[in-house]
């Protein structure tokens, strides 16, 4: 069994590591993910929040949507734990 | 190898050291946690971080001391309350832009309420909703510490 | 990016992510978990992701930690494994 788990963690990561061939190169301002959305980011989110911090900006406006799941998710896991374990009455 | 429930009662009691750093440092945590908040706008940092460097505060005078003892400076019924206004400030602000005829998170229609010029509502807006953020993560954060820590009891913790 | 400092901090990365998985003492892999967070905090800083960085740092060095310990001081220290 342990054998077999191995072997398939090293199959996971062989393909994973083939995988990252066809990644961008890091930092390149050329590769396709740097072409679209970034450039309109970083032109026009100082001018249109007035926020210096482009990932504030990001997070905050234009994927507030994101941010507010994200704290719904956490949100709901303090729910569970409160639900599932707290036997106090205070 | 010692469990570690066994570990807490041969070494049990007050720690003079360990008690007196906590005093010391926990106010400055805190003050660095509303600062992440605060300048999130222009440093890294935001809600999120701040809010857990806030709950690390109180999590940590419950390490140091015991569990009552953090529940006196936060009591439970405040985590509570503080909880859900934190979540809430979040999408009621959200649902506030819907209702006042703009898009879901669009936070330059709240210039109707304060008229003010729409991009600086929305500056506005992103600071409004990391406060909301930031509550929301300290209090779940300590309440998950309390929990587990003390196994859903809220008496004794590490 | 100096690769020489990337390449260092990657090689403690994956040690420590060896070394958690083998402990037996449940406990010592936490601790060694947190190390393993803050040492992928300092690879992301280094990368310029301080965002990144600071979110890693205070989770997964900070609170996680603190929760597994919980978690362990609550069920027991030994590895059944």
């Amino acid at each position: 069994m342990k054998t077999l788990a191995l072997l398939a963690t090293i199959l996971t990561g062989a393909i994973l590591l083939y995988g990252t061939a066809d990644f961008a190169p890091w930092g390149d301002p050329q590769s396709p993910p740097n072409r679209h959305l970034s450039t309109y980011y970083i032109e026009q989110a100082v001018k249109e929040t007035h926020v210096p911090n482009l990932v504030t900006a990001v997070l905050g406006d234009y994927r507030g949507y994101d941010t507010m799941f994200e704290l719904v998710v956490i949100y709901c896991a303090g729910m569970g734990v409160v639900a599932v374990l707290r036997r106090s009455d205070s | 190898m010692k469990s570690l429930q066994a570990l807490a009662k041969d070494g049990g009691g007050d720690n003079l050291i360990l008690q007196t750093t906590i005093r010391l440092t926990v106010p400055f945590i805190q003050l660095f946690g509303l600062y992440v908040i605060v300048h999130g706008h222009y440093s890294p940092g935001g809600g999120f971080q701040g809010g857990v460097l806030l709950g690390a505060a109180f999590i940590l005078i419950a390490l140091g001391y015991d569990l009552p003892t953090s529940k006196r400076h936060f009591p439970v019924r405040t985590n509570a309350i503080l909880a859900n206004s934190g979540a809430l400030i979040y999408t009621g602000i959200a649902t506030l832009c819907a209702l006042l005829g703009g898009y879901f998170l669009d936070y330059s229609i709240l210039t109707r309420l304060l008229p003010i010029d729409p991009i600086e509502w929305r500056s506005l807006g992103i600071f409004l909703v990391e406060v909301g953020v930031g509550l929301g993560v300290m209090c779940i954060m300590l309440s998950l510490y309390w929990d587990m820590a003390s196994g859903g009891q809220m008496e004794e913790g590490l | 990016m100096i690769w020489q400092l990337d390449l260092l901090i990657l090689l403690m990365v994956v040690i420590c992510a060896i070394a958690t998985i083998t402990i037996r003492d449940l406990l010592g892999a936490a601790i060694v978990f947190g190390a393993y967070s803050f040492l992928l905090c300092l690879l992301w800083a280094e990368m310029g992701a301080v965002d990144v960085a600071f979110t890693e740092a205070t989770v997964g060095a900070g609170i996680s930690t603190i929760l597994f310990i919980a978690a362990i001081f609550r069920t027991t220290r030994r590895s059944k494994d």
